[in-house]
């Protein structure tokens, strides 16, 4: 990736602010290497590196090929989602019904196609406007309320978890869908979002090239386009990007409806991997993804952050999370182990970039 | 606001729903989908004529789990055939689940079934509905304290039990090394059932604790023990969901592990059809449900005690294995085996 001067808070730059760039002639071009550390990303792409040698020593399964796919299985499954959440919190804001969104559209899918016995297609079609529509939703109710993203999103996170289980219930007399697994369209489905290739002789999943498809389409959007610029903007400083005439209401709700799609995508994935969807699935994934956005480097309290630091976010958690079972240590431990983990590698990352800022 | 702005604000809405009219006009399936399933018609036998009688069934179900919904119909179409009025109330955390008790109590109903998950917790509970003359019966969890509660009888299976018999069957199988795989970490019940595997199985058992609401995760930390140890050649799910991820990781893995798992479900009879899993051991929750709702009934109307008052009403360990799929496939269909 070209150094396009750590595009940060572009128009505005006024409170809380970039930790990196502060050019004003006082100080002289820096050196490459520190430009290269101020990068949001490089801290976690430390970490990323520190867990798998550490893995590799520890663990002699891990070094195969196909423990890699497993582990990049799993980071692509929640890295999908990782972006979105990034880039909606670099605009500032949180997402906590990202984790639900993800069933609800799977469960719109199935329920729909399996009901009126159509093509999966339409139920495909019909998820995606459902989830974009959520996206739009929680978008909306943030600008018209001026409520905190975090307040508004938890409502609509309970209303899809009891909708998911309901509905399910009224149409299926179950809280499972029905399989639709013999339905017209269904392998077609399957292989675009749920297929597998292999290099070798070892099966990776399709999810990991989406996946990173979508990291270069969310890094270009970020760094080379106007859309980019205002992201950084409202996450910076709301009322000074809107002074400056960035279409603050616009962004945010793109950005709601980026996660609504990402959740599209990812449902699609579960549904047509796993034939039917538990009404019941996906809650508590929403905090994974803003994890995976914080290991990557994105900053909380919005406007910094980059689209490759939750792909590295996603990948050591994957690595964490397989590590521990292929290092075979005491399961009762699990959590713990994964605890302290991601705590060292958020740590990794943060004493790189305060290195890396330190003048 | 002004006339543009409003009809900018419908456009996109408007496109919506005609696409989705287009699409949904536009091609229909041809296999499967709800025209292909067949109405089960539903057990139903008359209605008892003895006069209304109000029950409370308590679980600690988390929202959106398939076994307690099969438990819950049970309680229903015994509540249908007795002439009782069900009220179902639910919630995973112990506290919690103690105060709707205490709410069912203060409705005055004529019996309460409850699951004993966290049997300290509802002590006290349970204590002020026999106070108040309420017989309450336990269910499903609880086999060790439903008496020393003072609950009146109690309906499930011994998780112990289940899991020893789940062992001596991997014996006959010719199993050596067995994976046991925790849906929900720190759960009671699970950690019976694989202690009980443990103890009657000749090979080892290893405990492996996944994320049991991200199916991805569970797929892909199954994978990861298969690939770590390839001695493993039983693969032994809580649930049956994990149980065909646990069937997609073992293909993944390229492993020739076997499958088995506690617990049925409508699509666990095809894969145990198809050969995918090998068996399923069933604690039969409609039973359970229905039992606990009847037992209430015959004890208002007949004084009579389930058990005797001194035994739990067994109702598993049932196994379902390809000799006898087909004549449970019908009733799993139906969302109620």
């Amino acid at each position: 990736m070209s150094m396009s001067q750590t595009t940060a808070p572009a128009a505005s730059s006024s409170p809380p602010a970039p930790p990196a760039t502060q050019k004003d002639g006082r100080t002289s071009q820096r050196s490459l290497g520190r430009r290269l550390l101020a990068r949001p990303e490089v801290g976690a792409l430390i970490a990323a590196i520190g867990v798998y040698l550490f893995f590799f020593a520890v663990a002699p399964s891990f070094r195969e090929t196909s423990a890699l796919a497993t582990v990049l299985y799993q980071a692509s499954v929640m890295g999908i989602m990782a972006l979105p959440v990034a880039l909606l919190m670099i605009g500032g804001e949180f997402d906590l019904s990202a984790g639900v969104a993800v069933t609800t559209s799977a469960l719109t899918a199935a329920i729909l196609s399996f009901q009126l016995s159509m093509n999966v297609w339409t139920g495909v079609i019909v998820a995606l406007v459902v989830s974009l529509a959520v996206g739009a939703f929680n978008g909306w109710l943030l600008i018209k309320t001026g409520l905190p993203s975090f307040l508004v999103t938890l409502g609509s996170f309970l209303i899809l978890q009891g909708a998911n289980l309901a509905v399910t219930k009224i149409f299926t007399g179950n809280v499972a869908s029905d399989s639709i697994s013999d339905m017209d369209g269904f392998d077609q489905a399957k292989s675009v979002f749920a297929s597998e290739f292999s290099i070798g002789d070892v099966n990776f999943k399709i999810t990991i090239v989406y996946w990173l498809v979508f990291a270069a389409i969310a890094t270009w959007i970020l760094l080379r386009t106007k859309f980019g610029n205002w992201i950084f903007a409202v996450g910076g400083s709301q009322d000074s990007a809107r002074a400056v005439g960035v279409p603050v209401k616009f962004t945010k709700i793109a950005l709601f409806m980026g996660v609504g799609a990402g959740a599209w995508f990812v449902g699609m994935h579960l549904l047509f991997s796993f034939n039917t969807v538990q009404s019941g699935e996906g809650v508590g994934n929403e905090f994974l993804y803003i994890i995976a956005a914080v290991i990557g480097g994105c900053l909380l309290t919005g406007g910094y952050g980059s689209a490759v630091g939750p792909v590295i976010g996603a990948f050591i958690f994957g690595m964490v999370s397989q590590g521990i079972v292929y290092a075979n240590w005491n399961p009762d431990w699990f959590k713990a182990f994964l605890g302290v983990m991601l705590l060292v590698a958020a740590l990794v990352n943060l004493w790189v970039r305060r290195q890396a800022t330190r003048r | 606001m002004d006339r543009s702005s409003r009809s900018r604000r419908i456009a996109p809405v408007v496109a919506a729903a005609a696409a989705a009219a287009l699409v949904l006009a536009g091609c229909s399936s041809s296999s499967g989908g709800k025209d292909s399933e067949e109405d089960g018609t539903d057990a139903s036998a008359g209605k008892a004529s003895t006069p209304q009688m109000t029950v409370a069934l308590v679980t600690h179900q988390a929202p959106g789990d398939t076994f307690w919904d099969i438990v819950r119909k049970g309680a229903q179409a015994a509540a249908d055939k007795d002439n009782v009025k069900l009220i179902y109330s639910a919630d995973p955390n112990a506290g919690n689940q103690a105060t709707l008790v205490e709410n069912a109590i203060a409705q005055k109903v004529d019996g309460i079934a409850i699951t004993l998950a966290k049997p300290d917790a509802m002590k006290d509970a349970v204590a002020k509905a026999t106070a108040a003359g309420i017989p309450v019966v336990g269910l499903n969890s609880g086999l060790s304290d439903w008496q020393s509660l003072g609950l009146q009888q109690f309906f499930g299976q011994d998780e112990t039990v289940a899991g020893e018999a789940f062992g001596k069957k991997l014996n006959e199988l010719g199993s050596k090394k067995a994976v046991c795989v925790i849906q929900e970490q720190g759960n009671v019940g699970l950690t019976q059932r694989c202690d009980g595997v443990k103890k009657t199985f000749t090979g080892t058992v290893e405990v492996l604790n996944v994320n049991g609401t991200d199916m991805p995760s569970v797929k892909s930390t199954i994978t990861a023990k298969l690939n770590q140890d390839k001695a493993i050649d039983y693969v032994v799910t809580l649930g049956a969901s994990y149980a065909l991820t646990a069937v997609q990781s073992v293909s993944d893995a390229g492993s020739k592990a076997k499958v088995a798992t506690f617990d049925l479900n409508k699509e666990m009879t095809d894969a145990i059809t198809k050969g995918d899993v090998q068996f399923a051991v069933d604690q039969q929750p409609y039973l359970q449900g229905y039992l606990a709702v009847d037992g209430l009934w015959l004890f208002k109307n007949n004084g009579n005690y389930s058990g005797g008052g001194e035994q739990p009403v067994l109702t598993g360990p049932a196994f379902v294995d390809k000799s006898n799929v087909k004549e449970i496939a019908a009733f799993a269909a139906k969302g109620t085996r």
